[in-house]
């Protein structure tokens, strides 16, 4: 484009000064002017579009509803909530309750996710092929329908409290949820806490130190085994050794319900399934791709001098795998996180729910509740994929 | 000619435990201690899930009768009266019964475009995508909505069930499209205003759930309008769809153009190609080649999302099902199960069929490339 061979170009030249709109620097400045100005007649539009409908409608605008009394309970709250408190701190619980299911979410699916996708490259046929059919069949059929499901056909079929059934653990389920028993420390339990700590603490720096030595030496050490004994044995003898300062509250049938303990609500337990379940079918498939992306000869090399099978997979395929599954894998989990407002459906009180939902009823003010709930999902997504392509960049290729 | 028959004759079989079932059986299964320990594990799993459905789908399952109290009683397994008695329903919604030929036309004419169109050998395919994307719109509109030509006018507040489903999710990608390849091209232009702008829609539409989307299209579209001007709540699904789906449709369409070598770009600027026909002409037949599979994917996405439109009040396949779950001649403990059941294996088939459908393509183009 740039190369003009000195008669044509001479020929060309003459138009473009006569006539400067054929050049292309001021087509793009003509062409985004007009970007521009389209764009601000539609946004002019809309909004005084907006202004005129809210007026007539007589709804107020801003966000001064947001210290108002809410008037309305939430069957599920992380922190202190009650009726006569604020919209905003209904906000907060429903930004909570979002938080808390992603997150459980998120570890459940990555766990069932692994354990399926490497089951798809199991050398036994039989375990290969179950994991297939887990896979075809959870991600053909929409997570909505999933959801309802768990919820109407399996939870909220279950029997009533004085039939409940019970879960290993001192635990029941019946259709008002799942009952389980709740740890209540005691005097001395922060000697255990902190032998715990401290554990995970050691733990650490045994394995910071076992990966240095063995990039500098190729010696090996029992990092599982180490670990395991601080984090688990070590505060575990202790706790025996105090005389068990931590005791087990357990729910009992009184009358025609259970006390004590704790109960996860049926909506919240069908949300977790359904997402994790759901989810977990996709991150398998990451994970099988990722595996299937690692060059065979990588693995037959690291046989080849003699690694183990285990070994092998521990120290060469899986950590090229990670590469090719991190990026993919951070946007399930946000996937994961944005499905979470399908709670709306089934009664959960996270975010929309709560907030798009009743707030939104109550107030009005759909513009407001709606953009909020938008730049509060964009902020997570902003926040999570950050940290990935941080941990990504942790696990990158590091190349001369 | 003789020596070959000797020597053939002479082959020793190959040893017993190499060949046949019983070394598949070997290799695949038993091949060590901790592996047959996960064939049981696997034995045990498949067992239990296998007769457990035969048995609540065909053992204890009902088969006939003229409402839920067939099906109330203890252990019963399917109700599958429910779906016989509201099949139509789950069809076609509360669309007037005497006009659903009109529905069945459209299916039809959708498949006799659609099936010569995905078969790869059948010739004819630029006027076959002319109907596809030209007629068979403009006469699935006027089948369905009626109106003109003597055929009454449908509200679409009577249209439900998988009709609406299908509606949403094709017309969503349709619509999608052009916005797609629009949002696409602006993100790799060379003009700043224009990449932002189009990172902008495209990341903050992917950044939140179709939720709030639909919540938008159904809550603050309305607001949006001049007043007195009011839109049918399908079509504001539609619109809130058709922009959900653009996002996602321009990221896979960006991938086809990252694919195309720069040569090609250069080759059509050497012709002294406009960018219309630059693109049009040379870049966009083959990025859009490259990612069918990815469109497909976006389908099937959309195709599932679809059941979400249930939550602004229309009624998919999804919506009608969990309507009629609470009528209460069907009462029973199973109903809820087999109706979802039911609109699952629906969903389920659609989904399966495009996604084997692409991995067909897949491989297709990946032939190509092999050479």
């Amino acid at each position: 484009m740039a190369v003009v061979t000195s008669d044509r170009g001479r020929r060309q030249a003459a138009p473009k000064q006569g006539n400067f709109l054929y050049r292309p620097e001021v087509r793009q400045i003509i062409y985004q002017a007009v970007l521009v100005a389209l764009l601000l007649a539609l946004f002019y539009t809309l909004i005084h579009n907006t202004a005129v409908n809210l007026r007539k409608q007589n709804i107020a605008s801003g966000f001064g509803f947001i210290d108002r009394t809410a008037g309305f309970d939430v069957s599920q709250s992380l922190i202190a909530y009650n009726s006569s408190m604020t919209y905003g701190r209904a906000f907060l619980v429903g930004l909570l309750n979002t938080l808390l299911v992603a997150g459980f979410g998120i570890v459940a699916a990555t766990t069932l996710g692994f354990v399926i996708g490497i089951a798809r490259l199991s050398r036994n046929w039989l375990i290969a092929r179950l994991a297939a059919v887990y896979v075809e069949v959870i991600r053909n059929v929409p997570l909505l329908l999933q959801l309802f499901f768990w919820y109407f056909a399996v939870l909220k079929a279950l029997p009533p409290p004085r039939q409940s059934l019970s879960v290993p653990g001192g635990g029941f389920l019946n259709v008002r949820g799942l009952y389980l028993p709740v740890p209540i420390p005691e005097p001395g339990f922060e000697i255990v806490a902190f032998t715990l700590l401290f554990g995970i603490a050691a733990a650490a720096a045994v394995y910071a130190w076992a990966r240095r030595r063995q990039t500098l030496t190729g010696q090996q050490f029992p990092v599982f085994w180490t670990t395991l004994a601080l984090i688990v044995a070590m505060p575990l003898i202790v706790h025996v050794l105090l005389g068990s300062p931590l005791v087990f509250e357990y729910p009992e049938l009184k009358g025609f319900n259970f006390q004590g303990g704790m109960v996860l609500q049926p909506e919240f337990l069908a949300l977790f399934l359904g997402l994790s379940i759901y989810t977990a079918s996709f991150i398998a498939e990451i994970v099988r791709a990722g595996i299937q992306g690692v060059s065979k000869g990588q693995k037959e090399a690291a046989l080849a001098i003699g690694l183990t099978q285990g070994q092998s997979l521990r120290l060469v395929v899986i950590p090229q795998a990670m590469r090719i599954i991190i990026p993919p894998l951070t946007s399930q989990f946000l996937n994961l996180t944005k499905n979470s407002s399908l709670a709306v459906a089934i009664g959960y009180p996270d975010l929309v729910s709560v907030w798009s939902g009743t707030v939104l009823n109550q107030t009005g003010q759909a513009v407001e509740v709606i953009l909020v709930t938008m730049c509060v999902f964009l902020a997570i997504s902003i926040v999570t994929s950050a940290f990935m392509n941080w941990f990504n960049r942790r696990m990158a290729l590091v190349e001369r | 000619m003789v020596a070959d028959t000797d020597v053939a004759a002479n082959i020793e079989a190959p040893p017993r435990n190499t060949v046949g079932p019983i070394a598949w059986i070997r290799t695949n299964l038993l091949s060590s201690w901790s592996n047959a320990l996960l064939t049981v594990i696997g034995l045990y799993l498949a067992y239990e899930v296998a007769s457990s459905l035969i048995h609540w789908g065909l053992i204890s399952a009902t088969f006939s009768g003229a409402d839920g109290s067939v099906c109330t009683r203890e252990g019963a397994g399917a109700c599958w009266p429910f779906i016989t008695a509201k099949f139509a329903q789950f069809m076609y919604g509360r669309y007037p019964e005497v006009e659903r030929w009109r529905v069945d036309l459209v299916y039809l004419l959708a498949l006799a475009g659609l099936v010569p169109l995905m078969i790869p050998r059948v010739p004819g395919k630029f006027w076959n995508a002319i109907y596809v994307f030209v007629i068979f719109p403009i006469l699935a509109y006027i089948l369905l909505v009626g109106g003109v030509f003597g055929l009454l006018h449908i509200d679409t507040a009577l249209w439900g069930g998988l009709l609406v489903t299908l509606v949403v999710a094709t017309v969503g990608i349709a619509g999608s499209f052009p916005l797609g390849i629009l949002l696409a091209l602006g993100r790799r232009s060379k003009m700043p205003i224009v990449r932002w702008v189009s990172v902008g829609f495209i990341e903050f539409v992917r950044g939140v759930p179709l939720i709030t989307v639909l919540f938008m299209a159904s809550v603050m579209l309305p607001l949006f309008l001049p007043p007195g001007v009011t839109f049918d709540k399908l079509l504001r699904a539609l619109i809130g769809v058709a922009f959900f789906a653009a996002a996602y449709l321009a990221e896979v369409i960006r991938g086809g153009l990252q694919a195309i070598p720069r040569g090609q770009f250069e080759a059509a600027d050497a012709l002294g190609l406009s960018y219309g026909k630059k693109m049009g002409l040379i870049i966009l037949p083959q990025a859009l080649k490259l990612v069918i599979p990815g469109i497909v994917n976006t389908f099937i996405g959309l195709f599932k999302d679809t059941s979400l439109v249930l939550i602004i009040g229309l009624f998919d396949l999804l919506g009608i099902v969990q309507l009629n779950n609470a009528d209460s001649k069907w009462f029973s403990p199973t109903t809820a199960m087999t109706g979802y059941v039911f609109a699952g294996f629906i969903f389920w088939i659609f989904c399966f069929g495009m996604s084997r459908y692409s991995q067909m393509i897949e491989r297709r183009l990946a032939a190509g490339d092999r050479r």
